[in-house]
């Protein structure tokens, strides 16, 4: 696996591979969307204790799960920066945490307006809610940890180990629901993997629900990629390959020539100098 | 694997144990103070192994299921009352003047906040309601729980509160099968 692996370390190896990935989670992604918001908000009935209110679960699920599951990938990136301190996985550290800011960002959101008419307030300080706001709180902090210190990696190093440690709260944040009590009900769908219960949803809910969490997995994974690809392509700019794939050619004729315009221009003052 | 990459990787899991473990201990230590609320047995039974009970005049949240045929309305007011349930046999009885959640009935979790007046008693001023995780068309919740859902616009005013709850999802066909609903958890 690890010869498998190995070329990835190189960062225009993993632009490669990211590139020809997009479309193949793009596409489906887009369509899945579509499909799941269609079903759930149009076709899927209605539900017996919150009538039409509970349609909200389509977004609030699967951006809380994701939420979740992308902190972890975080972490991984995480680890593998700290012990192999390969690059790339630094750079996927800061192309994943805005994503999953985000994403715990729609949860809260989602969850208040939901709250709201359900529960009857729009927040509650139970362990929760609570725990998912440190989440946010997490991401926004190995965000800033990144871009704080002088020295790049030094940064990412610092970021790396807050992800490892942030990991903690993912299992708090799951068993919340079970350890205390609280005013959020427990899990629906995640308890098939984690208590080996079947999900307390009818089927013709669950279906569009699925659907939903996957689209919602794939067109995060999209964002993260470019991201990425935007990430390396910065720290990489100055070098060949990476003036290749944006179309620039430097050979010294062309840059003595482009200077020499460059100069003309700026002589003139024109503004439309570009 | 190289000894300095091993070095790393045992320095970053013993960090990530080290911080687990202190996690663990914090949250053992908080476990009963992380509870949104006390259940009706909690209060007047005690809560934990000390068996510490509420002081009357102290401010906290009981949460638990409405006892039905316990919900009794005052003139036309929005006073209301009602008992908490969980377990049993201990009974709370919150005493609320305001607004209930649209999803406030008979038999569902309740959290109110309040001061505790008497040993059962509490003057709530927030009542929440506490849906449960399970979704289900109304069609299947009858003929699984015999709950008949009202939705909140269909709701009849408060006065006959008790026959609403008992009346179903559509107000047409509850008209024929009034008998069948009525709540059976």
């Amino acid at each position: 696996m690890w010869r498998w692996l190995h070329p990835y370390a190189k960062p225009e190896a993993t632009f490669a591979l990211t590139q020809k990935l997009i479309p193949w989670f793009a596409l489906p992604g887009i369509i899945l969307v579509l499909v799941s918001l269609v079903w759930g908000l149009a076709f899927a009935p209605p539900d017996y204790q919150q009538g039409e209110s509970y349609r909200i679960i389509f977004v609030h699920v699967p951006s809380a799960m994701w939420a979740m599951g992308f902190y972890v990938g975080m972490a991984i990136m995480g680890v593998i920066a700290l012990v192999w301190q390969i690059r790339t996985a630094e750079l996927a550290i800061l192309a994943i945490a805005p994503v999953g800011a985000v994403l715990t960002f729609i949860s809260l959101f989602t969850g208040a307006i939901w709250g709201q008419p359900m529960w009857g307030t729009w927040w509650v300080w139970d362990a929760r809610l609570t725990a998912q706001l440190i989440l946010l709180f997490l991401y926004l902090g190995v965000m800033a940890l990144y871009v704080a210190f002088e020295d790049e990696r030094a940064g990412a190093k610092a970021a790396s180990i807050l992800a490892i440690v942030g990991v903690i709260n993912i299992p708090i944040i799951h068993y919340s629901v079970y350890w205390w009590n609280t005013l959020h009900q427990k899990s629906t769908v995640t308890r098939a993997i984690t208590r080996l219960e079947a999900p307390s949803i009818a089927p013709e809910m669950l279906w569009p629900l699925l659907v939903s969490i996957l689209a919602m997995l794939l067109v995060s994974i999209v964002l993260v990629l470019m991201r990425l690809n935007n990430e390396i392509l910065r720290r990489e700019i100055h070098r060949p390959w990476a003036l290749a794939e944006l179309g620039i050619t430097l050979d010294s004729s062309a840059k003595a020539h482009n200077d020499a315009e460059k100069k003309n221009v700026e002589k003139k003052g024109g503004a439309d100098a570009v | 694997m190289n000894p300095r990459r091993k070095k790393r990787l045992i320095m970053t899991s013993s960090i990530l144990v080290g911080a687990a473990f202190a996690t663990g201990l914090v949250l053992y230590a908080l476990s009963q103070n992380i509870d949104l609320f006390y259940t009706p047995t909690e209060i007047v039974e005690g809560k934990g192994d000390a068996e510490i009970k509420p002081e009357v005049g102290q401010r906290l949240r009981v949460g638990g299921l409405v006892v039905p045929g316990s919900v009794r309305r005052e003139g036309s007011g929005l006073t209301v009352s009602f008992n908490l349930i969980d377990v049993g046999p201990a009974e709370i009885t919150v005493e609320y003047e305001g607004i209930l959640p649209d999803l406030f009935r008979e038999g569902q979790g309740i959290v109110a906040q309040g001061i505790l007046t008497d040993a059962n008693r509490i003057a709530a001023s927030e009542v929440l309601a506490k849906h449960d995780e399970e979704y289900m068309p109304p069609a299947l919740a009858e003929a699984l729980k015999g709950i008949q859902h009202v939705p909140p616009s269909q709701q009849n005013n408060s006065s006959d509160y008790n026959q609403g709850y008992n009346q179903g999802y559509n107000n047409n066909e509850a008209a024929e099968e009034s008998s069948g609903g009525g709540y059976d958890r």
